[in-house]
């Protein structure tokens, strides 16, 4: 018999799917019983979701000049050490 | 004439692959090395500045991170991917300008955390359909960095790698070299606070936070 508690430890496997079919089966039977797992579950789940969806901003046009500035010169003084 | 989708197109069109572009760095081509800046460096600064929470240390880690990983692209071993590998250099490099600034214990990874601990959850409550929708990208963006700069650092860290960079357990327990129970646990504890910050955020209106687990 699954509790809450047992429930909230194996939260994070289960939403990653690396948990045994059998131990699942038991994960999936206590949300159908239990609303505030299956809120729980619900909720970490669409946060996980809203993070993995946001794309990263891009960098401002200063800060990227300066880093392709930086490896060209490591790119040449590393090609005069080489020659 | 056949169209472009039912073609194969040549060669030079087709995405570079990271393997080939790490090769042709190797070469000494400065087109690779670019196309690897372009590629990453917008992942490798949003993760330097979320471990930070400083903008200018996010700037000094990203340039310092390309550098120390071109630099040693021959010690590079081909067996994990290059991206890994430079989120690594990344990841120390920004922990180690966290400890500089703060001399504050939560930024130790090595903290023993109570693993054992039961994770506690607070406040529940249905969030809206698509919460997200109602924010400008902006605004959103604002909201979920805010959630995770309210995080401690050992869990921050562990949360950008595994839900933000997409690293698998393993390659996160590597890169912070921590064993896979440490990173599986601090994982668990990440996600339930930035659940529970989005909760008071997303939630339904007109719902009340109810129950306590």
């Amino acid at each position: 018999m699954v509790t809450c508690k047992d429930f909230l430890r194996e939260l994070s496997d289960y939403l990653d799917e690396s948990v045994d079919p059998a131990v699942r089966q038991e994960l999936e039977r206590h949300i159908t019983q239990c609303p505030n797992c299956w809120v729980i579950c619900d909720t970490t789940k669409k946060t996980i979701q809203v993070y993995k969806g946001m794309e990263p901003e891009p960098l401002s046009d200063e800060i990227h000049a300066k880093l392709i500035q930086l490896v060209e010169k490591h790119c040449s003084q590393k090609h005069e050490h080489e020659a | 004439m056949p169209s472009q989708e039912s073609e194969p197109g040549p060669e030079s069109v087709q995405p570079a692959t990271e393997a080939s572009l790490v090769e042709r760095a190797r070469q000494g081509d400065p087109t690779a090395f670019n196309e690897l800046v372009n590629r990453y460096e917008r992942k490798i600064y949003r993760m330097a500045r979320n471990i930070t929470q400083n903008d200018e240390d996010a700037e000094d880690i990203l340039q310092d991170s390309f550098l120390k990983a071109f630099t040693h692209l021959d010690s590079f071993q081909g067996q994990s991917k290059f991206y890994t590998w430079l989120v690594r250099i990344a990841v120390n490099e920004s922990l180690m300008r966290l400890r500089k600034r703060k001399s504050d214990r939560t930024v130790s990874l090595d903290e023993n955390i109570e693993t054992d601990e039961e994770p506690i959850v607070r406040e529940i409550a249905v969030w809206d359909d698509n919460p997200e929708l109602r924010y400008s990208q902006g605004e959103l963006r604002g909201i979920l960095d805010q959630a995770i700069a309210g995080l401690k650092p050992i869990f921050r860290t562990v949360f950008l790698l595994r839900d933000v960079e997409e690293l698998s357990t393993e390659e996160t327990a590597e890169a912070l070299g921590l064993t896979v129970a440490a990173v599986k646990s601090r994982l668990l504890r990440a996600r339930l606070q930035l659940r529970e910050k989005l909760t008071r955020i997303f939630r339904r209106k007109g719902d009340q936070i109810f129950g306590y687990v």
